[in-house]
């Protein structure tokens, strides 16, 4: 077959063809994988409340969104085994960085798992078990209401990453940030209630 | 006898990133572990493979004058179908590549073998000229990747060889990855007399 000439008509026709072809393609490619990428999604999720609550079997019972003093959005997750906090801190060496942290009722940290990340590896992104029980920088059992948790450099009690400050900093940040909107939610009469809660329930 | 040659080709004689230099981009970015290097070779093969074919069965249908941009149309609607199998089915690759898939859009590579040799050939010559390019691609970006988690984390594939503590730091960031394709290609250059 000939190659077509390259006129008006038919290079509007060949393009414009390529491009629904193209769209169509995608839009079903979209529609088979749209359910496994929720399921994994919510799996991640189920199994980050899990593991920063210390159980197996969290139900999720509440979802709540409220805004940090920086005006990112802080979710809440009350669950039947307790609360577990996912907040972000955009100011990571890589970028923005997402954690979930889990609280006892007195506001001591149970958990915490590192949900999204763009530090660098070998540095930054130790910081998914270096701030864990036993390691370096462990900061399971701190309560953020009695002292900030802040890294050692700048007075604080906990130890950064070594030559990651940067994102220890920003880690640190967040889980604060986390701990203010529990506190908040769970004693609404304090100065905290100020963040503006937006109710978004979901039950099952 | 011509495929074997077409697939030795890619991996040797052309070899993107020894002997072409292309697609710098995702060879720097993703190779600090060999496994990330790895995962974006067999992604970036996938596409190539695909877009080498599909572009060689509909490069008469083209007229000369918007071929890039039907091409470009091509690539994008497979890497972004790709990007999505991945979310679904191996979320755990695209948690570590995530960032980089979108790139393979633009990965000369790519659009390279669509011009210099899909757009020339027959679609199944052009298959095997993806499979060629790719293998190469990920071989190169294997071996970049394990030799900087080896000399940077003391670790191959996630498996520990020594203390971490005696790596160099260096070899995980971006400076030590020039530093480690530079001496790779000498040393490819040299013992394959390419």
């Amino acid at each position: 077959m000939k190659k077509l000439p390259s006129t008006l008509p038919n290079m509007l026709c060949v393009l414009t063809l390529i491009s629904v072809i193209a769209a169509g393609a995608l839009a079903y490619v979209n529609k088979i994988t749209a359910g496994p990428i929720e399921e994994n999604k919510a799996r991640t999720l189920a199994e980050g409340i899990n593991s920063v609550l210390g159980v197996t079997d969290a139900q999720v019972q509440d979802t709540k969104t409220v805004q940090d003093a920086n005006g990112n959005d802080v979710i809440l997750y009350s669950t039947d085994k307790g609360m577990a906090v996912q907040a972000i801190d955009p100011n990571g060496f890589g970028g923005t960085l997402k954690v979930l942290v889990g609280f006892s009722e007195e506001g001591t940290i149970k958990g915490y798992t590192v949900l999204e990340h763009a530090e660098t590896p070998g540095l930054g992104a130790k910081a998914s078990f270096w701030f864990q029980k036993g390691e370096k920088g462990d900061i399971i059992g701190k309560n953020p209401g009695e002292k900030e948790l802040t890294v050692s450099k700048d007075g604080g009690e906990v130890d950064a990453i070594t030559a990651s400050t940067i994102t220890s900093r920003a880690f640190l940040r967040a889980v604060n940030a986390a701990f203010h909107a529990y506190a908040g939610a769970s004693a609404p009469a304090d100065a905290q209630s100020g963040a503006s809660a937006q109710q978004t329930s979901i039950h099952n | 006898m011509k495929y074997i040659k077409i697939l030795w080709n890619g991996i040797l004689k052309e070899n993107p990133t020894f002997v072409l230099l292309l697609g710098m981009c995702p060879t720097l970015g993703t190779t600090s572990s060999a496994i990330n290097g790895m995962s974006m070779g067999l992604a970036t093969m996938a596409v190539l493979i695909f877009s080498n074919f599909i572009i060689s069965c509909i490069k008469n249908l083209i007229p000369d004058q918007v071929r890039i941009p039907s091409y470009i149309v091509v690539i994008a609607s497979l890497v972004t179908a790709l990007q999505m199998f991945m979310q679904a089915y191996t979320p755990e690759v695209y948690k570590t590549l995530g960032l980089f898939i979108p790139l393979i859009v633009v990965n000369c590579i790519i659009l390279g073998r669509a011009e210099a040799f899909a757009a020339k050939n027959g679609p199944v010559e052009s298959i095997f000229d993806g499979l060629g390019i790719g293998l190469g691609f990920t071989i190169a970006l294997t071996l970049l990747g394990g030799i900087r988690e080896l000399l940077g984390t003391g670790k191959l594939f996630g498996a520990t060889l020594y203390s971490e503590n005696y790596g160099m730091l260096l070899f995980v960031l971006a400076p030590g990855a020039f530093i480690a394709l530079g001496y790779l290609i000498a040393v490819v250059k040299k013992t394959m007399k390419i």
